[in-house]
């Protein structure tokens, strides 16, 4: 008994790693605010151009996502290589798109419809004959509000 | 002696060190899945669906800023090449008019930007010019807003906003693009 006492006095006291779990919570918790869980796992390759004139999109849950580009490497055996659209987690047809924008105003509440944006996030090389065409679509379906999704960055000459 | 030793013993029964395993683990979660690029990008309002298409070139063509885009992604500006880098200060010119000269818009309410492409122009050139023509009028607004306000015009309130707008609105116009290359 005696022994272990004598022992304790003596040893400097280590660092306490009592706090060590507060520091991991709190980069936990900013880490679980700042993450956006990706809701759909791409099947096309998308590289955003850079742009300038950009805005933030306010409310994630009023947004929904069309992605354009080429099919990854493991799709395009069965797919091509052309530029296809990925709706949700599937690719698509652009006739699909308006069934699309009606699945997603069911889910939204009825005094935030017109608020809904879809954000077009486009690959770089895809070219304009392939946007037009889901732009009309889009504009058919009555989905006017648009998100050309960008990164930040100047334009620059090629 | 033997009553502090119980004393102790009772107050070290739950282990905490474990917890900071628990939080790692988490933390090493949501650091794989986290994304922390925020969406970003240019928001646009497509024009309602209609059959017939407006033909900016029935309007008077002193106020119509036509930029047009092949599939070489070269820019014809009122039927002059123009390179991206020099869009925005162009474009500005044409708007504005400060000299008042003839051939330019007769005021920039009345300012059209008709902006048409091919069916094999590249996005990224697509976007950049738009960005180009977005980035003239929020520098515009920004001006106006200086003058008016003599503040930045994010920093406007609403009908602020709306009475810069009716002085200098915002208008591109999109045409169906033009099929050359048989996309």
């Amino acid at each position: 008994m005696s022994k272990f006492k004598k022992k304790r006095g003596n040893s400097s006291p280590g660092i306490s790693t009592a706090s060590l779990p507060d520091i991991v919570f709190m980069l936990l918790f900013f880490f679980m605010v700042v993450t956006v869980i990706r809701n759909a796992e791409l099947k096309v390759d998308v590289k955003v151009p850079m742009a300038s004139e950009l805005k933030k999109l306010e409310d994630k849950s009023l947004v929904s996502y069309l992605y354009i580009g080429k099919p990854m490497k493991k799709y395009q055996s069965d797919r091509g290589s052309a530029p296809l659209l990925q709706l949700n987690d599937k690719f698509a047809s652009i006739n699909q798109i308006p069934f699309f924008v009606e699945e997603k105003k069911l889910k939204v509440a009825e005094k935030k419809r017109d608020k809904i944006t879809a954000s077009l996030r486009i690959d770089n090389e895809v070219t304009m004959g392939f946007i037009s065409d889901v732009k009309t679509e889009l504009r058919k379906a009555g989905q006017l509000k648009v998100n050309y999704a960008a990164s930040q960055g100047d334009v620059k000459n090629k | 002696m033997l009553s502090r030793k119980k004393k102790e013993r009772e107050s070290q029964e739950i282990n905490a060190g474990s917890m900071a395993d628990i939080a790692f683990l988490l933390l090493i979660f949501f650091l794989v899945t986290t994304t922390i690029n925020a969406e970003k990008g240019i928001p646009v309002k497509l024009p309602p669906w209609s059959d017939e298409e407006v033909d900016p070139t029935q309007l008077n063509t002193r106020n119509v800023y036509s930029v047009l885009v092949n599939y070489n992604n070269e820019l014809l500006v009122r039927g002059e090449p123009t390179q991206i880098t020099d869009l925005r200060e162009n474009a500005k010119e044409f708007i504005m008019n400060p000299q008042a000269l003839e051939n330019l818009a007769e005021k920039p309410s009345k300012a059209i930007v008709s902006l048409k492409n091919d069916r094999g122009t590249r996005y990224e050139t697509y976007l950049q010019v738009y960005n180009e023509l977005k980035g003239a009028y929020n520098e515009l607004w920004d001006a106006e807003a200086e003058k008016l306000y003599q503040r930045k015009y994010e920093d406007c309130d609403r009908t602020q906003k709306r009475a810069i707008q009716d002085i200098i609105p915002l208008v591109i116009s999109e045409a169906e693009p033009v099929d050359t290359q048989g996309n």
